[in-house]
C-alpha cells in the first residue's frame, strides 16, 4: 500500500481561485444594511455591548446607520476599537455580541452586528478622509514591540493622546496575524495592509520592521531609551504533536501553511496535498482545513481528540468547515506517522474517550492515508526575548503575567494580546488590551486622561 | 357564512370594499381589473367641467414616508382631478356599469361653485346609469386655489349650498366627501346633512409636506426646483380618519347619517375598525396603489372570518357597535386603575420599558435586581400609563392589569369598582360634589 505522495500546485483552473477565496460574507449594500439595522431594538444597558470585549456602543452605531450616517457609525465603532474593520470580519460574533443579542430570544436570529460593523467601517475607509488626529506632542516616547492588533491598537491610542511611538516588529510587514494568520476569505483585497496604513496615517507612529526583541535589542535597552514599553508579541511557537514526525516531508505547522498562503500572491502556485489531515480543534485547524479544501485538496479531515462541544472553534466555524466539505472526526489523537521515500503517506490515530474528566485511549486505532499533515493544536508564547539576564518578566501559565491595566511585573512595561496571560486568543481581545494599556500608560505618565483628539 | 352585501343610502354592492376616487378608478381599464379582483364598488376619479381638461405636472406627483424595509407608511400627492375629457369618462362609466351591474358605481364630481355648472353636469352623469355621486369637497391642492375642492369643503355654508343644488337637480344619492383640513369636521358634516346629503365620506387627504431634500433645500418631491404642499394619505392617516368618523357618528346633529370611511385602510381589520365606529362602507386608495387590486381578497376573507367567529350575520350587526363607547375625557372613570405587568417568560430583556419609564415617565420599572439585569414593575410607582407596553418589542409581554378590589399601592386607595368621573371629582372646582372632598387623589408626599 504505497501510493506516491501527491502534493502539487494548480489543482484548480486558474480562474477558480479568486471565487474560492472571495469574501465569506458579501458586504451589505446600503439597503440591506438599513433593513438589518432596523432590527436593532436600541436596548438599554445592551447585552451586546457587555459581550463585546472592546465595549463598542452597538445600539448607537446601528441607529446611526438607520439614519444614513454611516461615517458617524464608523466613528462610534473605531473610537472603541481601532481595528473595527478587521474585527467585523474575523470576530466569532456567534460567541460574542451576536450571541448576547436579545433578538435571539425574540426570533432566534440576532441583529447582524458584525456585518453592520463592516458596513460602517468600510464607509469610513472608503471616504478617504481622516477620522483621528495625532495629539499635540507631550514629550514622551513609547516603544511598542509587535505590530499585531495589540501593538497597533496601543500605538494608535497613544498617538492620539500625544505620545511619540516607535513600533518594532520582527517581520517584514506589520499587521501580525491579521496579515499572516487570518483566513484569506475573511480578509480579502489586502484589507489587512489597507487597515494598517489607515491606522498609521494618524501620524506620530514610527514603524521599524525587521527588528526583533532579543536579537536586535533587549528589553533593558527599551526601558532605558523610552518612557514606557508595550509588548504585543503574540505566540511564536507551535505546540508539538507529541509524536515523531520522523523528518518526513508533508508534516507541517498549520500556522506556517496559512502564513505562506496569505503571502502568496498567485494561489495557483501554492502546492497542496490530495489527502490532507489536520490535527486540532481550534480556529487555526478550521482555517487550515477549509483553505486546503479551497486550494483543491480532495479529502480533508480534521481530527480532534475530544467532542464537538469542546472544540475551540465555534459551532459556526465547525459548520463552515463541514459546508466546505471537510470531514471532522472527534475523539481520536495521532499516534504515529508512516512514510515512503521520506514523504508522509499515512497517519495512525488512537481512539479516545473521557473517563472521570480525564482523556484516555480506548484501545482502538485507525489509519488515515495522507499526503499532508497539518499540526494545529495551539501555539505558545516564546519567553526568550523577554527572559534576558537582567529584566525578567513574571510569567503565568507560560505567558506574561499582567494586572487589570495590563501592567507587567516590571515597572514601565505593559503587555497585551496573545502573549499576555488570561486572554482569549482573539483579535478583538488583543485590540482591547492595547487600548487599555495605552490608557494606563497615559495615566502613569501624565496622571490624567485628556480627551482623545478628534 | 357572513353576508357582506351592503345597501348604502340606496346604493347596493356585494361587499363594503370600494375603491376611493383616485388613480385606481380613473379609467375603464383599471375599473374592469378592480371589479374582476372583487371590489364591491368604485368611486370614479373626480370629474370636472366639460371643456379643456386640467393639466397635471409632468414631474413627480407622489412622495412618501417609508418605514423599515421601505414599507410605505404615508403617501402624498399633488395630482389634480381627472385629466381626461369628460365625454370619455362618462362613456366609460356607462360601459362599466353595464358590464358590472351588481357593483356600486359612484361618480365623484367637482365643478365650480355656480349652480349652472352643477345643473349642466348632473343629468349627464345620471344618464350613465351610475348609482350615485360623491361631491369632492376635499382636494387640498390645485383645485382649491380655483375655488373648488377644499375651498368649498372648509366653508360649511358652501357645502350646504352645493349639496342642496345636487339634491335639487338630480335623483341620485349624494355623498359629500369631507376634507380633514378643518378644525372641527362635524361642522361641514352638519352642513351636508342640512343640504340634504344622503351620506358623508371621509377623509380626503391631509395637507402635507412629506420631506425636505437637504441637498437642494427644497421639499420633496419637487417640480423643477420648486415644491408645493400635497395631500397625505395611507396608513399614517388612519388614526386621524377614525377619530373624525367617530366624531360624526356620535354627534347628535349627524348621528345616523351613513358614513363611508376612508383613510389608511389596508386590511380587513382596518376596515372593521372603521365600521365599528359607524362606517357602512369603506374606501381604499393608497393600499391599492401600493399592492395592487388583489388585496381585496384578503379584506373579504378576513372580514368574513371575523364576522363568522363573532357570530355577526350581516354588517349591520356590528357597524357602529363601538360608537357608544366613545365619550369625552371628562366622563372617563377616574376611580378605575391598572398596573403594568411583565410576563418574565416572554421578556427578552431589551430594557426599553425601563429606560422609557425611567427617563420620561414614573421610574416604575427596575433595571437591576440583586445586580442582575431584570425588568419588573414597581407597583408603588406605576400610574398605569401604558408607555412601557407601547415600547416593548414583544407583543403581550407587558399587559395592563386592572385592579379589582385591590389596594393601589401608589395611591393607597382600594379600587373597589366605584365610578367617579371628572365632573364628579372633588379635585374639580366645578364638580357637582365640589367643596366636600372625599379623599385626596395623590398621597401626601
Ligand atoms: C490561523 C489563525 C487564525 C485565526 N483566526 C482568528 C479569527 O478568525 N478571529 C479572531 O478573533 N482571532 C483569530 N486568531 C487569533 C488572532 O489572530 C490573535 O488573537 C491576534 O492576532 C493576537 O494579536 P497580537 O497582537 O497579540 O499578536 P499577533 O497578531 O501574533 O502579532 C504579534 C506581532 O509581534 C511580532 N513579534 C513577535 N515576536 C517579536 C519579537 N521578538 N520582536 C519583534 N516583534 C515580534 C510578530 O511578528 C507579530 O507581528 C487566529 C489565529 C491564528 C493563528
Ligand atoms: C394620487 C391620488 C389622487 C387622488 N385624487 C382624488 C380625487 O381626484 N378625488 C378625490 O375625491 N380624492 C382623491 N384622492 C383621495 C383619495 O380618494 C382618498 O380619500 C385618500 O387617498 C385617503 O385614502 P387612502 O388612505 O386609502 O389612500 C386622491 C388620492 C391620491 C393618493
Ligand atoms: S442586543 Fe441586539 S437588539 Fe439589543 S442593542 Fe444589541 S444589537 Fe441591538
Ligand atoms: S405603565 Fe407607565 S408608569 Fe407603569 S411601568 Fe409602564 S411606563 Fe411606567
Ligand atoms: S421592553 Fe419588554 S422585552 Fe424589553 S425588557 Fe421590557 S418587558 Fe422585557
Amino acid at each position: 500500500m504505497s501510493t506516491p505522495p501527491d502534493i502539487r500546485a494548480g489543482r484548480l483552473a486558474s480562474c477558480d481561485y479568486a471565487p474560492a477565496f472571495s469574501d465569506l460574507h458579501e458586504a451589505l449594500d446600503a439597503h440591506e444594511a438599513r433593513v438589518a439595522a432596523e432590527r436593532c431594538l436600541f436596548c438599554y444597558d445592551a447585552p451586546c455591548i457587555t459581550a463585546c470585549p472592546t465595549s463598542i456602543d452597538i445600539p448607537l452605531f446601528i441607529r446611526q446607520i438607520t439614519t444614513g450616517n454611516a461615517r458617524g457609525a464608523g466613528k462610534t465603532i473605531l473610537d472603541a476599537n481601532i481595528f473595527g474593520g478587521m474585527c467585523a470580519r474575523v470576530c466569532p460574533t456567534e460567541t460574542l455580541c451576536e450571541e448576547a443579542c436579545v433578538r435571539n430570544e425574540a426570533e432566534g436570529k440576532p441583529v447582524l452586528i458584525g456585518q453592520l460593523q463592516r458596513f460602517a467601517t468600510d464607509a469610513v475607509m472608503a471616504s478617504g478622509r481622516p477620522l483621528y488626529r495625532r495629539g499635540a506632542p507631550n514629550g514622551t516616547r513609547i516603544a511598542v514591540v509587535g505590530a499585531g492588533p495589540a501593538g497597533l491598537s496601543c500605538a494608535h491610542r497613544l498617538a492620539t493622546l500625544g505620545h511619540e511611538v516607535v513600533v518594532f516588529d520582527a517581520r517584514a510587514k506589520a499587521g501580525g496575524l491579521n496579515e499572516h494568520g487570518i483566513a484569506a476569505y475573511k480578509s480579502t483585497n489586502d484589507f489587512a495592509q489597507a487597515e494598517v496604513d489607515w491606522i498609521l496615517s494618524v501620524g506620530g507612529i514610527e514603524l521599524r520592521t525587521g527588528q526583533a526583541l532579543g536579537r536586535d535589542f533587549t528589553l533593558a535597552d527599551l526601558r532605558r531609551d523610552f518612557h514606557a514599553v508595550f509588548l504585543g508579541l503574540g505566540l511564536q511557537a507551535v505546540n508539538a504533536l507529541g509524536i515523531d514526525g520522523g523528518g518526513l516531508s508533508g508534516v507541517e505547522d498549520a500556522v506556517a501553511f496559512i502564513e505562506t498562503l496569505r503571502q502568496t500572491a498567485d494561489l495557483s502556485t501554492l502546492p497542496i496535498g490530495r489527502r490532507v489531515v489536520v490535527v486540532g480543534g481550534g480556529m487555526t485547524a478550521v482555517d487550515a482545513a477549509v483553505q486546503a479544501k479551497k486550494l483543491g485538496a480532495e479529502e480533508v479531515t480534521i481530527v480532534y481528540r475530544r467532542g464537538a462541544e469542546q472544540m475551540g472553534a465555534s459551532r459556526y466555524e465547525q459548520e463552515l468547515a463541514l459546508t466546505a466539505g471537510v470531514v471532522v472526526r472527534h475523539w481520536a489523537r495521532p499516534l504515529s506517522v508512516r512514510g515512503a521515500d521520506g514523504a508522509l503517506t499515512a497517519v495512525t490515530f488512537a481512539g479516545t474517550a473521557e473517563r472521570d474528566g480525564r482523556l484516555v485511549d480506548t484501545g482502538e486505532t485507525f489509519e488515515l492515508p495522507a499526503d499532508q499533515l497539518f499540526r494545529a493544536i495551539g501555539q505558545s508564547f516564546v519567553p526568550g526575548p523577554v527572559a534576558g539576564e537582567s529584566d525578567v518578566l513574571d510569567l503565568e501559565g507560560g505567558r506574561i503575567a499582567v494586572d487589570a491595566e495590563r501592567r507587567t511585573s516590571l515597572a514601565g512595561v505593559w503587555a497585551g494580546g496573545d502573549c499576555a496571560a488570561g486572554g482569549r486568543d482573539l483579535t478583538v481581545v488583543a485590540v482591547e488590551d492595547g487600548k487599555q494599556a495605552a490608557l494606563s500608560i497615559n495615566r502613569a505618565l501624565l496622571g490624567f486622561v485628556p480627551m482623545a483628539a478628534e | 357564512m357572513a353576508d357582506l352585501s351592503v345597501n348604502f343610502c340606496g346604493i347596493k354592492a356585494p361587499n363594503p370594499f370600494w375603491l376611493a376616487s383616485a388613480p385606481p378608478t380613473d379609467k375603464a381599464y383599471n375599473v374592469e381589473r378592480a371589479f374582476r379582483a372583487g371590489w364591491g364598488g368604485v368611486v370614479w376619479k373626480t370629474l370636472g367641467e366639460d371643456g379643456p381638461p386640467v393639466v397635471n405636472v409632468s414631474g413627480p406627483r407622489y412622495g412618501a414616508v417609508h418605514g423599515p424595509d421601505r414599507r410605505l407608511l404615508a403617501f402624498n400627492n399633488i395630482e389634480l382631478i381627472t385629466d381626461r375629457p369628460l365625454e370619455v369618462n362618462l362613456r366609460e362609466i356607462a360601459e362599466m356599469k353595464r358590464r358590472w351591474p351588481d357593483r356600486a358605481m359612484v361618480v365623484s364630481l367637482m365643478v365650480p361653485c355656480e349652480e349652472d355648472a352643477w345643473k349642466r353636469i348632473l343629468p349627464r352623469v345620471e344618464a350613465t346609469g351610475a348609482d350615485g355621486i360623491e361631491l369632492n369637497f376635499g382636494c387640498p391642492h390645485g383645485m382649491s386655489e380655483r375655488g373648488m375642492g377644499a375651498a368649498v369643503g372648509q366653508v360649511p355654508e358652501y357645502v350646504e349650498m352645493v349639496t342642496r343644488w345636487c339634491k335639487t337637480h338630480s335623483r341620485m344619492p349624494v355623498i359629500v366627501k369631507l376634507t380633514p383640513n378643518v378644525t372641527d369636521v362635524r361642522k361641514p358634516a352638519e352642513a351636508a346633512r342640512r343640504g340634504g346629503a344622503d351620506a358623508v365620506s371621509l377623509i380626503n387627504t391631509i395637507n402635507s409636506i412629506v420631506g425636505v431634500d437637504l441637498e437642494r433645500m427644497v421639499p420633496s418631491p419637487h417640480t423643477d426646483g420648486k415644491a408645493t404642499h400635497g395631500g397625505m394619505c395611507g396608513p399614517a392617516v388612519k388614526p386621524i380618519a377614525l377619530n373624525m368618523v367617530a366624531e360624526i357618528a356620535r354627534s347628535p346633529a349627524t348621528r345616523g347619517m351613513p358614513i363611508s370611511g376612508i383613510g389608511g385602510i389596508e386590511t380587513w381589520r382596518d376596515a372593521a375598525e372603521f365600521m365599528a365606529l359607524g362606517a357602512g362602507t369603506v374606501q381604499v386608495c393608497t393600499a391599492a396603489m401600493v399592492y395592487g387590486f388583489r388585496i381585496v381578497q384578503e379584506m373579504i376573507t378576513g372580514l368574513e372570518a371575523f364576522m363568522d367567529e363573532r357570530g355577526y350575520a350581516r354588517l349591520d350587526d356590528f357597524v357602529g357597535a363601538a360608537v357608544p363607547n366613545v365619550t369625552d375625557w371628562q366622563y372617563l372613570n377616574l376611580d378605575y386603575a391598572v398596573k403594568a405587568h411583565i410576563d418574565q417568560d416572554l421578556c427578552i430583556k431589551c430594557g426599553r420599558c425601563h429606560v422609557a419609564c425611567e427617563d420620561t415617565s414614573h421610574q416604575a420599572i427596575t433595571h437591576l435586581v440583586n445586580g442582575v439585569r431584570h425588568f419588573e414593575v414597581i407597583e408603588e410607582e406605576c400610574v398605569g400609563c401604558n408607555l412601557c407596553a407601547t415600547v416593548c418589542p414583544i407583543e403581550s409581554c407587558i399587559t395592563m392589569e386592572p385592579l379589582v378590589n385591590a389596594l393601589d399601592k401608589r395611591t393607597g386607595r382600594v379600587v373597589d369598582g366605584s365610578y367617579r368621573n371628572w365632573t364628579q371629582h372633588p379635585n374639580n372646582p366645578m364638580a357637582e360634589s365640589a367643596g366636600k372632598p372625599l379623599e385626596p387623589m395623590e398621597p401626601a408626599e
